[in-house]
């Protein structure tokens, strides 16, 4: 499947060949073939409980597998690597007496043993991750104290400030209405073409993403389809992908996913497109 | 002229000089442990430990060890299993704190029997559960010292790391910090600084100096370093002020009977902690 | 010898049915703090003259109301102050009315040999009061435990509720303190109701198994202290420690085995 990087002379930063996971002795994932180049925007989409955070925490090194292989910049996934994360939830307790600038500095120095005291230039990069994020005037609030989509966009200033080549983000569009979830589009897209940092985010709705996504990589019963927009959500790619016939519909507009004949008992609508 | 608060003898008497340094250094460590206990929710473990702790001073004066190796070699045994335990789950992390501390507790009982029988010493277990700065010999000091320095250098190399798996143990094995390790390492600094504070000053103020001054500064606070730091001079003061009260109730009644010092001191830390609570109150009615 | 049976028996079926509750709301610490408190009340009657058991059972209910009042939000913290503020006063008592030590250790590590038949009558009284109570909350207690905000959302008076539980901890805290010690009221209330929580999922079945296991460790403890004449508290630990431990390994046993 049309899995191979965008022309453009674009090097490969991640490499997942043939990976199978299993959970609690049940195979959640299997045969994931997917590469992303260099500066891509790659939208994750899968249903809940697809496999979107496990397949994050594979390429992150926090989820071991069961076959196949995980290169991040040539190199075996591993924790630690060239890798920014912004996992799906992190709850702060309401008095977590950390401030804004010190978490985010945390991104750069947060793995570090020593006596030394933070350097001028770290303080320097919080500063400029924190305004690019337009989150400057957070700076000396309490984590604890911010709100849920405040604590998000922080999140994102502590996975960035180290200068990764790869940002991760699960499902950071999930609690957000909707200008907020166009305002992070914005964001992260102007991140992944200014700064050449690739993207990877997961969803479980593709739409708002149709205008920014490099490529799609889908996620259904255990496996993974990928390409662009067009070459996957297609009948005959997602029927392949659910193993049973699947129609892709278009009503006003809206791209609209049904599982199963039209009329066949039993079978649910699930809507992921517009 | 200062001598209608500072009761005679005070500053002159050596007994209260080892006491003020001692617990001014066991202030100090407790305090900067105390605020990552806070912050990770362990008051619990840091609590059982002073108990886990007791075993071992029990144990070591059965067999006539120095007391100090025997809270701490049990503290750091505890220490170890409390994190066992409980390491799958958040959740059940207090359950096996439970267990544990239920188990040295029986040892505790067990052990003071032994030693009851087979000597003639009395007051070990009040010495052992309530300690008193009053009683303890100059001959400590060198070790003790030793021990809160060690204690207070592995808190201060660790800080990024071990904050960063307290705040979110996911984002730390992501970039490579394994939160298990520094979850065990963190409960060994504990059961050190814990240990050490159980002998000098008992199993009471040990908690007290904990959690208190830490709880308190972290409300006023608004970031670590100047929670932590709060959180020293809050234990500092309390220690001092506590011992210096104690030792002046002796001229207060008639009778001549102190207040102990462990009433004193956590006096002091409520005090603390009930105008941490007003202060932040006020605060937050102004609008912040 | 009769006596101290009867007393352990009643101590343990308390235990271990609100040591159940104790163990699913996480509420361990405080089921530790509340009988420390008790202790403090103890020592404080001896001051005043009034009767210990009284002193227990006061001191004790306020400590519960104390963790209740303020422990909504940093319920260790609050928990581990009201713990050391008790400790402090019981200190206090004991140097102002100069009690010996003995006392002391009796109160802290039990003494369920020395248990007269006045006492057992008392512990028979309060075990029915707080069977009763539990069998009242029993439901809306589960529910407030598993999800205190769904519950709460039902109409159910969640605070209230944690009131009333802390308070029957405490009354078990005073049942059960001068039987077999402060110390280890606590070990009995949480490993026998942890190791039946790790066994089995359902509420009935674990509440049945929770009074079982802990029977099962205050009679092995009496006839072992009774047989080697060591304090009854180090087998109290050892037990409800080596249930647990026990538990958990055979739970983890059977999870390996269920995986192909
Ligand atoms: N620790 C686990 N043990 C067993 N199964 C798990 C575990 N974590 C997740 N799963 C299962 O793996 C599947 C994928 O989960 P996840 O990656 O979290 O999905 P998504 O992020 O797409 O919602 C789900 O069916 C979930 O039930
Ligand atoms: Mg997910």
């Amino acid at each position: 499947m049309g899995c191979e990087p965008l022309a453009g002379g674009r090097r490969e930063l991640v490499h997942v060949h043939e990976v199978e996971v299993s959970l609690g002795g049940r195979t959640v994932l299997r045969d994931v073939d997917f590469r992303i180049a260099e500066g891509e925007f790659v939208g994750l989409i899968g249903t809940n409980g697809s496999g979107k955070t496990t397949l994050l925490r594979v390429v992150l090194g926090l989820q071991a597998t069961t076959a196949g292989e995980v290169l991040v910049a040539g190199r075996e996934g591993r924790r630690g690597g060239p890798i920014g994360y912004v996992p799906q939830r992190v709850a702060f307790d309401h008095d977590v007496p950390v401030r804004v600038a010190d978490f985010v500095a945390l991104g750069v120095d947060g793995t570090r043993l020593g006596l030394a005291r933070r350097d001028r230039g770290v303080h320097e990069r919080v500063e400029e991750v924190l305004a690019s994020l337009e989150l400057g005037a957070l700076a000396g609030r309490r984590l604890g104290a911010l709100s849920g989509g405040e604590q998000q966009r922080v999140l994102m200033a502590h996975a960035l400030v180290s200068r990764p080549r790869l940002l991760l983000l699960d499902e950071p569009l999930a609690n957000l209405d909707l200008p907020r979830v166009h305002e992070t589009i914005a964001v992260l897209d102007r991140i992944c073409r200014a700064e050449g940092v690739a993207v990877v985010l997961s969803a479980h709705e593709i739409s708002p993403l149709v205008p920014v996504m490099d490529r799609v990589v889908y996620i259904a019963h255990g496996r993974v389809a990928c390409g662009t927009t067009d070459e996957v959500v297609r009948p005959e790619v997602l029927s392949a992908l659910y193993g049973h016939h699947v129609d892709v519909l278009n009503v006003h507009g809206r791209v609209v996913v049904v599982e199963g004949e039209p009329g066949d008992p039993g079978t649910h609508p699930e809507v992921v497109v517009r | 002229m200062i001598h209608w608060f500072v009761e005679p003898g005070f500053w002159s008497n050596p007994v209260v000089g080892t006491a003020l340094v001692l617990g001014a250094v066991v202030a100090v460590v407790s305090a900067a442990v105390g605020v990552m206990v806070v912050v990770r929710g362990q008051s619990f473990a840091g609590h059982a430990l002073t108990d886990v702790a007791m075993a071992g001073g029990a144990g070591a004066s059965l067999v006539g060890a120095s007391p100090l190796v025997g809270f701490l070699l049990a503290g750091i045994v505890g220490g170890g299993s409390i994190e066992a335990a409980g390491a799958e789950r958040i959740r059940d992390r207090d359950v096996g704190t439970g267990v544990v501390l239920g188990a040295a507790a029986g040892l505790t009982a067990l052990f003071l029997y032994f030693v009851s029988s087979s000597t003639s010493a009395t007051g070990s277990t009040q010495s052992v559960l309530f300690g008193s700065v009053f009683t303890v010999s100059p001959s400590v000091v060198p070790l003790s010292l030793a021990v809160a320095a060690a204690t207070l250098a592995t808190l201060f190399i660790v800080r990024r790391p071990l904050l960063l798996s307290s705040l979110s143990p996911e984002l730390a094995a992501a970039r490579g910090v394994r939160p298990r390790a520094m979850g065990l390492l963190f409960v060994l600094v504990l059961a050190a600084s814990v240990a050490l504070s159980a002998l000098v000053i008992g199993a009471i103020l040990s908690t007290a100096l904990l959690v208190g001054p830490a709880f308190a500064a972290l409300r006023v606070a608004r970031g670590l370093v100047g929670a932590t730091l709060g959180a020293i001079v809050a234990g500092v003061a309390a220690v001092e002020l506590g011992i210096l009260l104690s030792y002046d109730s002796f001229y207060w009644s008639a009778a001549h009977r102190s207040v102990p010092v462990s009433a004193c001191v956590v006096g002091v830390v409520l005090v603390e902690v009930a105008a941490s609570a007003v202060w932040s109150r006020l605060r937050r009615g102004r609008g912040r | 010898m009769a006596n101290a049976w009867l007393a352990g028996t009643l101590v343990a079926i308390v235990s271990g049915a609100v040591g159940l509750f104790v163990v699913v709301r996480n509420s361990t610490f405080a089921a530790h703090a509340i009988p420390n408190g008790a202790f403090a009340g103890a020592a404080g009657a001896t001051l005043v003259g009034a009767s210990p058991l009284l002193g227990l059972v006061v001191f004790s209910v306020a400590s519960a109301l104390g963790i209740a009042a303020f422990g909504r939000r940093r319920n260790d913290v609050v928990t581990a102050l009201a713990l050391v503020t008790m400790l402090a006063a019981g200190a206090a008592f004991l140097a102002a009315s100069g009690a010996y030590e003995p006392a002391i250790d009796a109160l802290l590590f039990g003494e369920v040999l020395g248990v007269s038949r006045g006492e057992v009558l008392a512990l028979a009284l309060l075990v029915v009061g707080a069977g009763v109570v539990l069998a009242l909350v029993f439901r809306s207690l589960l529910y407030a435990s598993v999800t205190e905000e769904v519950a709460a959302a039902r109409g159910v008076a969640v605070r209230a509720l944690d009131t009333v539980f802390l308070v029957l901890v405490a009354v078990t805290a005073g049942l059960a303190v001068p039987v077999v010690g402060a110390l280890l009221t606590f070990a009995l209330t949480v490993g026998p109701p942890a190791a039946a929580r790790t066994l089995v999922a359902r509420p009935g079945r674990a509440l049945a198994l929770a009074t079982a296991l802990s029977l099962a460790c205050v009679w092995a403890a009496i006839a072992s202290a009774y047989l080697s004449g060591w304090p009854i508290g180090f087998f109290v630990g050892a037990y409800a420690a080596a249930e647990y431990v026990s538990a958990r390994a055979a739970s983890s046993w059977r999870e390996r085995r269920a995986r192909p």
